[in-house]
């Protein structure tokens, strides 16, 4: 009797199509991407309803972290000579002493906030360096002495004449009173519009605001 | 007929002493391009940020010292907000009364205070009443090719005022100015809480335990 005979299948496939689809998804990635600002903290910023893109040139951007801590940072990719500007009326301002090699420093460091106590100290470090060290946060809670004040003087000096953006980008955990203090800062220096740096949450529906959405559209 | 062709069956064999050429196979193995595909493939994925971020506009008022240059608000329509611990939102209607009977100073959550704008909103352009500074609001608005002109100013005495509190987080903050934005509110302002409204919020938070 003769046993029945099962066809013998190849064991490799065809992985053409595989292949296709896998650089397609690359290359859509690749184009995608956008890579990630080095950032000294990581911030999760709340969820706003508004889809204002964000600027990213000429502007100072003010960012509290978790715990409260105050950084500030210049977003001037198209001029690094306005921070230049910013550490060298810094300088003057609070008579630092900041020698030249630290002051070019400045250019590479993304955030500062530590006192100006302590500023030398940091643009000492190299610039990958400075990650490593714990900065405390700019001093903004007490009135008197609401070190970002002097900041924000320094980069409204720097970018006379030009639109200047002030960022303020908020950890979802900060506590209401250092944001009133980085406020208050910025009134202090006449300044009253502010860019509170959020994430995209859904319109509710049914809402004021969808209704008004609808209406426009029709 | 003493030789016999053997290779007339295989007519492609040439001769002896003709190499045949190796048949090389078209198939390429795939495998370490794959590979090397879903390594950068996870890669991108891992670098790349997808979420944009975007932003909220926030005016703030010039602080005014002086009484008489002052906006004055209606009391029928001003709704006060305050934010405390815990998520927790704070409100009352016009004037702040505490007396021996009570107090108009009701609690409630992110949840709830939608409804309560929404209710105090419709109940002021209920009370609305129409007049010439009225009917001149709307042509500046229509002027300025606002789409909901004619809504210019019927919410016109209607003002937010939002006090957030030590204990309140960015993220209620940034949720209660984006629930001005939802319910469009025209007019709201953010101010220092009063020593009375915290003492109260206090008091409230002590009753109902929230830490």
């Amino acid at each position: 009797m003769p046993s029945v005979k099962m066809p013998r299948k190849s064991t490799d496939t065809d992985m053409t199509p595989f292949v296709d689809v896998a650089f397609l998804i690359l290359s859509f990635f690749m184009l995608a991407t956008k890579f990630k600002p080095p950032e000294p903290v990581e911030i999760t910023t709340p969820g706003s309803v508004n889809s204002q893109k964000l600027p990213e040139n000429n502007a100072v951007m003010i960012i509290v972290d978790s715990s409260n801590r105050v950084f500030f940072s210049v977003l001037s990719d198209k001029d690094p000579g306005k921070k230049d500007a910013i550490i060298q009326d810094v300088n003057s301002s609070q008579s630092l002493s900041l020698s030249n090699a630290e002051m070019a420093n400045f250019r590479q460091t993304f955030a500062v906030a530590v006192p100006f106590g302590n500023l030398k100290q940091l643009l000492a470090l190299d610039p990958k360096e400075q990650a490593n060290l714990k900065q405390p946060g700019i001093p903004v809670l007490d009135s008197a002495n609401n070190q970002l004040y002097w900041w924000i003087a320094a980069s409204k000096k720097a970018f006379a004449g030009e639109k200047l953006n002030y960022l303020i980008k908020g950890d979802a955990k900060s506590t209401y009173p250092a944001f009133e203090a980085v406020i208050n800062a910025l009134k202090r220096n006449d300044e009253f519009k502010y860019n509170l740096v959020t994430s995209l949450d859904d319109i509710p529906s049914n809402s004021e605001l969808d209704k008004f959405n609808q209406r426009v559209k029709n | 007929m003493s030789s016999i062709d053997t290779s007339s069956g295989d007519s492609h064999k040439k001769g002896p002493g003709v190499k045949k050429a190796k048949k090389l196979s078209t198939r390429v193995d795939m495998t370490p391009m794959v590979d090397l595909g879903f390594l950068l493939i996870t890669f991108f994925i891992f670098t790349t940020t997808m979420t944009t971020p975007t932003t909220l506009d926030l005016n703030m008022p010039k602080d005014i010292k002086d009484p008489k240059d002052q906006t004055e608000a209606k009391e029928s329509g001003v709704l006060s907000i305050m934010l405390g611990k815990g998520d927790q939102v704070y409100y009352y209607e016009g004037k702040l009364v505490v007396d021996a009977t009570g107090n108009n100073f009701k609690s409630t959550t992110f949840k709830g205070i939608r409804d309560i704008i929404i209710k105090k909103k419709a109940e002021v352009i209920g009370r609305h009443e129409h007049d010439p500074t009225c009917a001149k609001t709307q042509e500046n608005a229509k002027a300025k090719k606002d789409p909901d002109w004619a809504n210019a100013c019927k919410d016109r005495d209607f003002i937010i005022i939002i006090k957030p509190d030590n204990d309140a987080t960015y993220k209620n903050t940034v949720d209660i100015l984006d629930e001005m934005t939802i319910n469009q509110v025209r007019t709201y302002a953010m101010v220092k809480i009063l020593d009375q409204e915290y003492e109260l919020i206090k008091k409230t938070e002590e009753t109902s335990g929230i830490k």
